[in-house]
């Protein structure tokens, strides 16, 4: 039915030629892409570099990362449809545990195959208040006051979001000794004074300082400190409350994507050079927080000292996290039930 | 059968179907596919759920208030652009197409910017207790921006057909202007204002990119379907969403084959029977 025409050729040809010069733009010998999450593109443009040249000297071969940004999830549901992804760096240990159990694409212990449990940094949440902390707000409490006005990213579509969530849970749990219905009394009072749930947690930056909502934004450590850096001390302050969340971000090579053993080699360095005390002084460098022992004291005086509560330790597992709490129907859904 | 000016009528109406079945029937194949996974009784609890019961609403709402404001503003637009010559047409008639070529969340984020408090317009209107970013009237604003070129450009063929003689004859007749285009400019140009009406509001019913920077995405007040659909996606669950997305594009479709069969309606009368074309 369909006859080739010359015209057919020619696209076919133009489309192919694209395509050729495409990668043969890419004068590196190797290529490496790693699937990452949204607020990440400042990290990784400044580790990246360091590691490319790292692998040059070794190696005697130029390197080139890629990066693909987006939210946590949204990158596993790509790879899991395809995105010949070779690392990735998440923010959420279930996007990570997704491409092993809906895809087979790594092995379920794949945690224990780098140090910290694959997490080669880590985080918590910490309070943005605008200058002079007019509300006061020290602790997970003090949120909850009827004035309050909160901005922090929808935990169902936001890794963000998520350990505000569990934050705000595990603390006001410890708080209460356990009283589950004082917990949900405080989450939906915490809920209903959001003001504005944006899908991530770029959008939540953008309300609250570019737009000028909120008393509080309630976002990763790194990213706090990261607004003061660019848009000023003055006009706002970071507070750690003294109660908080360990939050994990989980690294691992994608075996099924992994054809050769050198790509594997290289796969694995990339990530095992992120442990690599110039790498955690970078990383210290963004605000993030790092087990290396000298980096961590040379940056102490950033990261104020904060009770770090697990996420497997208060809720059991990920999955039981995902499963009781965010999933349709689960707790986040009925606290915001009207 | 008379002859055409593109021949072969068996190749093209071969290529047709083919790209018919490879762009449009092949996805929804999928997606029914994701629907086979559910039960009739899991279908309708997933399509019934409080919360999306409530964005149905938020986003019927805003897209009917989105599309009869394009109705209107869109007309006038149409109106200038084809019985106008003024400097700047030009220019004012490639605008009209910017909604459609504009990365629609780079529209909900500037609209956002305008019309949140501290915006150059949501300030003026703040004083007033007019808050249009983050309610349902800013869900409407991103929707009516991108899909008011629907409007303008259904209509805006049909004004330019109708000389402007037509109108002239009318008011020498003793016609007042109302009266004039109530009858005679009018009962012309409806069926072109409805399909471009229709087409905006099955637009609107989709819509994420834009809207979803300036809804506020509060549970049961500003949430869109679309965003819930979204959100059962993050969840893995793509049976959930599938379902979300049937009920979205079936009255979607239905919205569409209405305005076809109604159109086609109009031009049996128009035309006594034959059908143009």
């Amino acid at each position: 039915m369909l006859t080739t025409s010359p015209l057919r050729h020619a696209a076919l040809a133009a489309t192919l030629g694209l395509a050729f010069a495409g990668s043969a733009a890419q004068a590196a010998d190797r290529t490496l892409l790693n699937a990452s999450y949204d607020v990440s593109r400042e990290l990784f443009a400044d580790l990246n570099p360091q590691f490319v040249e790292q692998w040059q000297n070794d190696h005697d071969e130029t390197v080139e990362i890629q990066m693909s940004h987006a939210g946590s999830s949204t990158q596993a549901r790509a790879i899991l449809q395809g995105l010949d992804a070779d690392v990735v760096t998440f923010n959420q240990v279930t996007d990570v545990n997704v491409l092993a159990e809906q895809g087979g694409l790594i092995p379920e212990d794949w945690q224990s195959r780098l140090p910290n449990q694959s997490s080669p940094w880590y985080s918590t949440m910490a309070f943005l208040v605008r200058e002079g902390n007019p509300h006061n707000i020290q602790s997970w409490s003090d949120l909850v006051g009827s004035d309050v006005s909160l901005i922090f990213p929808n935990p169902k579509t936001s890794g963000n979001g998520r350990y505000t969530y569990l934050a705000a849970w595990a603390a006001t749990q410890q708080n209460n000794d356990g009283d589950e219905q004082a917990t949900r009394d405080y989450m939906r009072q915490l809920l209903r004074n959001v003001e504005v749930f944006d899908t991530g947690g770029r959008g939540a930056t953008n309300t609250f300082v570019e737009r000028g909502i909120g008393d509080v934004l309630i976002t990763f450590e790194s990213e706090a400190n990261g607004i003061v850096q660019q848009y000023g001390e003055d006009d706002y302050d970071v507070i750690v409350p003294p109660v908080d969340i360990m939050a994990e971000f989980p690294v691992t090579w994608v075996d099924e994507n992994l054809d050769s053993d050198a790509d594997r080699a290289l796969a694995k360095a990339y990530l095992e050079f992120l442990y690599s005390e110039p790498a955690q002084r970078t990383l210290a460098e963004n605000y993030y927080r790092v087990n290396d022992e000298n980096v961590s004291e040379e940056f102490a005086d950033r990261f104020p000292q904060t009770d770090m509560l697990r996420v497997n330790d208060v809720f059991g597992s990920w999955d039981n996290v995902m499963q009781t709490h965010f999933a349709s129907g689960g707790t986040l859904d009925q606290l915001q039930r009207r | 059968m008379r002859a055409r000016v593109l021949p072969g009528f068996t190749l093209s109406l071969g290529v047709t179907l083919l790209f018919v079945s490879l762009i449009l029937l092949l996805p929804m194949t999928s997606l029914v596919g994701q629907l086979a996974g559910l039960s009739w009784s899991q279908y309708w609890a997933a399509i019934t759920d409080p919360r999306l019961l409530a964005s149905y609403r938020v986003t019927l709402l805003a897209a009917a208030t989105a599309s009869l404001f394009n109705a209107l503003f869109g007309l006038l637009l149409a109106w200038v652009l084809a019985r106008y010559a003024f400097p700047g047409k030009r220019v004012l008639d490639a605008l009209m197409d910017l909604p459609f070529a504009l990365p629609t969340a780079v529209a909900g984020i500037t609209l956002a910017t305008l019309y949140s408090r501290n915006g150059a317009i949501g300030a003026l209107l703040a004083p007033y207790g007019i808050e249009i970013a983050y309610s349902w009237l800013g869900i409407a604003l991103a929707m009516a921006f991108t899909s008011v070129p629907f409007v303008v450009r259904t209509v805006q063929p049909v004004l330019e057909d109708l000389p402007t003689r037509t109108d002239e004859a009318a008011l020498t007749l003793g016609a007042s202007n109302f009266y004039a285009f109530r009858r005679v400019i009018w009962p012309h140009i409806r069926p072109a204002v409805i399909t471009g009406t229709g087409l905006s509001f099955a637009r609107s019913l989709g819509e994420f990119g834009a809207v979803i920077f300036i809804a506020g995405n509060m549970p049961y007040e500003t949430e869109v379907v679309s965003l819930m659909l979204a959100t059962r996606l993050e969840e893995y669950d793509y049976a959930g969403a599938a379902a979300i997305a049937s009920v979205v594009m079936l009255v979607s479709l239905l919205l569409l084959l209405a305005i076809n069969l109604w159109q086609g309606r109009f031009y049996r009368r128009l035309h006594g029977g034959s059908f143009p074309g």
